[in-house]
C-alpha cells in the first residue's frame, strides 16, 4: 500500500532524535579516530587484553548457553510451585548492578566465602575468584538468565499442537528432541551465543573488579588504564579502535541471526507434554532448576544479609551519591524516553531510524567516554561535566533497549488505529497524548524503569570523569571496596540494589496502573 | 457529486480500474467476491492507498493528492473504530476536534450525536463495558459529529447478527439523510445492499463496474457475480 506520509512532524523529531544518537556516537568515534591518527603501537600487554577479551567472551558465552539449555527446558516442560517467581528471578541480572552481584559473587565464591569455607571442611584449597575464572563465573551468573529466557522462549514457540501430533505418532522423549527440539535450538542458539559474546566483549566492572593485571584485562578496561594511568591518549585510541570494530562485527552478526531477545511475555505458560513423565527426566530436571537457582540465588541473599550487617557501617558520603545517582538515572531515563519516542514513532516511515537506535549497543562506553574526554577537554574540566557525560552515556546504551521495546508497541498501535487516525486527522502532539501514549504505557514504563536501573547500576563512563565530589553510588562502592572496607561496601550495595529495583518497579508499576487498553 | 476518473491500481498480481461517479446523498452498495478489491476501492476515496492513475474528485475539486484527513470523508472500518483506552465521549469527541479542546458548545454536540444515536448518559464509559451494538452505535455518533458529506463504510457491521446488522444500516441511511451525506457501503451480503442501497457497484475482475440499480443486478446478475452469490 503506498501511504502518503501524513506524518511528517513525527518523522521529522524522529530525525533529529537520530541525528543526536549519531552525535553523541560518532562525534567522540571521530575524535577517538582523529587521536588514533596520531596513534601509537601497542604493547605487549595490549595485545594480551584483545586477547583475554576474545577468549573469556568465548568461553562465558558458551558456557551460559550450554548452561541455559538443560535449565530451559526444564521450565518448558515442568509445571511447578515457584516457576513463575524463577522467571521472575530470570529477569533480575538486567537490573541488577553489576558492582552489586560482583560482591554478592564474592561472599559465595570468595577467598573467605561460602564455597571455600565448604572446600575446607572437606581439607580442600579454596579455588580463587580472581582472574579468568572470576571474569567467567561473573558473566555466567549474568548472562545464564539471559540465555535461558531466549532459549525458552524458543521452546514456547514450538506450537503445543506440534507436541500433541507427536504424541500421537508415539515419538519418545528422543524423536521428540530429534524432529522438534534441536531444529529449535540450532535457530535460537547462534543468536543467544553472539548475544552474551558481545556483552561479554564490552566487559568492563566485571574485569575491573575480579579481573586486572597483565592477565585478566579486558579491552576496556585496557583503554580505561591507558587513559587514566598512563594517559596515553594514543594508545587508548587505537584500543579504541579495536573494541569499535570487534564488537561491530559482532554485534551485527547477532542482529541478524537473533530470534528472540529473552524480553518477551508469555513466558509463564507451559505446554502440556506427554513423553516427560519418566523418572530420569524428572530427577534431572529437579537437580537443574535446583543448581541454577541456588547459583543465582545465594549471592543475592549474601547481598542482603551482608548489606543488612553492613548498613551502619557506611560513611555518609553514601547518602549524597545516592542523591547523585538518582538524579543521573532519572535524567538518562527521561532523555532516553524522549529519544526512545522519537525514534520508535518515526520509525514506522523511516526504518533506518530504527537501526541507528541500535548503534548504542555497538559502541562501547569506554570508548564513547574517552571521545567525549579528547573533545570536551580543551574547553572544559571534564570533572566537571561527568555527571552530564555519564547521563548522556547511559542515555544512549540504554536506548537499544528501549527501542527494542517501544518499536513493536508503537507498530501495534499504528496497525490497529493507524488508518483511523489518519481519517480523524490525529496527527503531532494530539496523536501522541490521546492515542500513542495511553496506549504504549506498559511498554514505556517497562522500558523507564529498565533504563532507570541500568544507568543507576552503571559503573562505567564515570570512573574516567569523576573525582570524590561527584561519585555515583556504584563508584562510591567500588571505592570502598578499593579500600578493603567490605562491610561498608556491603552496605552500600544493599542500598544500591534496593534503589535499583525501586526505581525499575515505580516505573513499570506506573505503566501498569490502570491500563486498559 | 464523487467522480472516480479512469483509476488504475496494479500491485503485484492484483488490478483495480475504476470510472465511476456518485450523486450527491447517494447510497451506494459495493459488493463482489472476496479479494476483489472492494476495500481497495474505498482506500484509494479514502486516501490509503495512492492509484497508479486517474483521479479522485469531490464537486470539480481534484482531491488524489490529498491525505486522508483532508479529505470530506468519516470511514468506518471492520475493527478497531473505536479507540479502547478513550471513554465513548472522548471517542465522539476525536470527531470534533482531534485535539479534544472542546468548547461547550462542541461538548453539546457530543451529547446531542450520543443522544441520536441511543446512548444517552454512556459517554463515560470505557467501549469494553459496551455491546458490539452499542459499539457500533459509538462510531456512528462520530460519524455524526463529523458531517463529513461522505461516508465511507468497509463491513463495521460484519461482526453483527442479522437483526442488529440490519438495525445499524437502517441507522446509517438516516443519519447520512440527516447529514447528507453521500455512502459507499461494502458489504458481502446481497440483503445489505436491497435493503439501503439503491444502487450498487460491483467490484469483479479487476474492475469496479459503474453503479447500477441494486434490485436488477441482484436479480439478474453477470457471470462473475453469479459465481459469488452461488445462483
Amino acid at each position: 500500500m503506498a501511504c502518503r506520509a501524513i506524518t511528517i512532524g513525527r518523522a521529522n523529531t524522529g530525525i533529529i532524535a537520530a541525528v543526536f544518537v549519531v552525535v553523541v556516537i560518532l562525534g567522540p568515534l571521530l575524535a577517538v579516530f582523529w587521536r588514533a591518527g596520531g596513534g601509537a603501537w601497542l604493547v605487549s600487554s595490549d595485545m594480551a587484553a584483545i586477547r583475554f577479551t576474545i577468549w573469556q567472551a568465548l568461553l562465558s558465552a558458551l558456557i551460559s548457553v550450554g548452561l541455559a539449555i538443560p535449565v530451559a527446558r526444564a521450565l518448558a516442560r515442568r509445571k511447578f510451585r515457584g516457576r513463575a517467581v524463577l522467571i521472575t528471578l530470570l529477569g533480575a541480572p538486567f537490573i541488577l548492578p553489576v558492582i552489586v552481584a560482583v560482591l554478592g559473587l564474592l561472599a559465595v565464591f570468595g577467598r573467605s566465602g561460602i564455597l571455600a569455607a565448604l572446600l575446607s571442611k572437606f581439607g580442600l584449597p579454596p579455588i580463587s575468584i580472581y582472574g579468568l575464572q572470576g571474569v567467567v563465573i561473573a558473566h555466567v551468573f549474568f548472562n545464564l538468565p539471559l540465555a535461558t529466557r531466549i532459549i525458552l522462549q524458543g521452546w514456547q514457540a514450538i506450537p503445543a499442537e506440534r507436541f500433541r501430533l507427536a504424541e500421537m505418532l508415539g515419538f519418545g522423549p528422543r524423536e521428540i528432541a530429534r524432529t522438534l527440539e534441536y531444529p529449535m535450538l540450532r535457530g535460537a542458539l547462534p543468536g543467544a551465543f553472539l548475544i552474551i559474546f558481545a556483552i561479554c566483549l564490552s566487559s568492563f566492572a566485571v574485569a575491573l573488579t575480579l579481573g586486572g593485571g597483565p592477565r585478566a584485562t579486558t579491552i576496556e578496561l585496557a583503554i580505561y588504564q591507558a587513559f587514566r594511568f598512563d594517559f596515553d591518549l594514543a594508545r587508548a585510541a587505537v584500543l579504541a579502535s579495536v573494541q569499535i570494530a570487534l564488537v561491530a562485527v559482532v554485534a551485527v552478526l547477532a542482529l541478524r541471526v537473533t530470534t528472540g531477545d529473552g524480553m518477551g511475555a508469555g513466558l509463564d505458560r507451559v505446554v502440556h507434554r506427554w513423553d516427560v513423565n519418566t523418572v530420569s527426566s524428572k530427577v534431572l530436571d529437579s537437580a537443574v532448576l535446583l543448581l541454577s537457582t541456588v547459583f543465582l540465588l545465594l549471592p543475592l541473599t549474601m547481598i542482603v544479609l551482608n548489606g543488612i550487617a553492613g548498613l551502619g557501617m557506611m560513611p555518609t558520603a553514601i547518602w549524597a551519591a545516592l542523591g547523585r545517582s538518582i538524579l543521573v538515572a532519572l535524567a538518562a531515563t527521561s532523555l532516553t524516553v524522549v529519544l526512545g519516542l522519537a525514534m520508535a514513532t518515526a520509525s514506522r516511515e523511516r526504518g533506518w531510524i530504527d537501526s541507528i537506535g541500535l548503534l548504542g549497543v555497538t559502541v562501547s562506553p569506554m570508548v564513547i567516554g574517552t571521545g567525549l574526554f579528547l573533545l570536551i577537554n580543551p574547553w572544559v574540566r571534564p570533572t566537571d561535566v561527568a555527571l552530564v557525560v555519564t547521563i548522556l552515556v547511559n542515555a544512549v546504551m540504554a536506548l537499544p533497549f528501549m527501542l527494542r521495546i517501544l518499536t513493536p508497541a508503537c507498530r501495534a498501535v499504528e496497525t490497529d488505529y493507524g488508518r483511523l487516525a489518519d481519517s480523524l486527522g490525529l496527527a503531532g502532539w494530539a496523536r501522541l497524548r490521546w492515542l500513542i501514549l495511553p496506549r504504549i504505557r506498559r511498554a514505556l514504563g517497562f522500558g523507564a524503569g529498565l533504563t532507570a536501573a541500568l544507568s543507576m547500576g552503571d559503573l562505567g563512563v564515570v570512573m574516567l570523569f569523576a573525582d570524590s565530589e561527584n561519585a555515583t553510588l556504584p563508584l562510591q562502592m567500588y571505592r570502598l571496596m578499593g579500600a578493603y572496607q567490605m562491610q561498608a561496601a556491603a552496605g552500600a550495595g544493599l542500598v544500591l540494589l534496593m534503589a535499583s529495583l525501586l526505581l525499575f518497579w515505580g516505573f513499570d508499576r506506573g505503566g501498569r496502573r490502570d491500563a486498559d487498553a | 457529486m464523487l467522480t472516480l476518473e479512469n483509476l488504475e491500481l496494479r500491485q503485484d498480481g492484483f488490478a483495480l480500474t475504476a470510472d465511476i461517479t456518485l450523486e450527491n446523498r447517494d447510497i451506494v452498495a459495493v459488493i463482489g467476491p472476496s479479494g476483489a478489491g472492494k476495500s481497495t476501492l474505498l482506500n484509494i476515496v479514502a486516501g490509503f492507498t495512492s492509484p497508479d492513475a486517474g483521479k479522485v474528485i469531490w464537486d470539480g475539486v481534484d482531491i488524489t493528492a490529498n491525505r486522508p484527513a483532508k479529505r470530506p470523508i468519516a470511514m468506518l472500518f471492520q475493527d478497531n473504530n473505536l479507540f479502547g483506552h478513550l471513554t465513548v465521549g472522548q471517542n465522539v469527541a476525536l470527531g470534533v476536534r482531534p485535539d479534544m479542546r472542546l468548547n461547550s458548545a462542541q461538548k453539546d454536540r457530543v451529547e446531542q450525536a450520543l443522544k441520536r444515536v441511543g446512548l444517552a448518559d454512556m459517554g463515560a464509559r470505557k467501549p469494553a463495558q459496551l455491546s458490539g451494538g452499542q459499539q457500533s452505535r459509538v462510531a456512528l455518533a462520530r460519524v455524526l459529529v463529523q458531517r463529513k458529506p461522505l461516508m465511507l463504510l468497509d463491513e463495521p457491521f460484519a461482526a453483527l447478527g442479522p437483526a442488529l446488522r440490519h438495525e445499524m444500516l437502517d441507522l446509517v441511511a438516516e443519519l447520512a439523510g440527516e447529514i447528507g451525506a453521500t455512502v459507499l457501503l461494502v458489504s458481502h451480503d446481497p440483503a445489505d445492499a436491497r435493503r439501503i442501497a439503491k444502487r450498487t457497484i460491483l467490484v469483479a475482475q479487476g474492475m469496479a463496474y459503474p453503479p447500477q440499480d441494486t434490485a436488477d443486478l441482484l436479480d439478474n446478475p453477470p457471470e462473475a457475480l453469479a459465481a459469488y452469490l452461488g445462483t
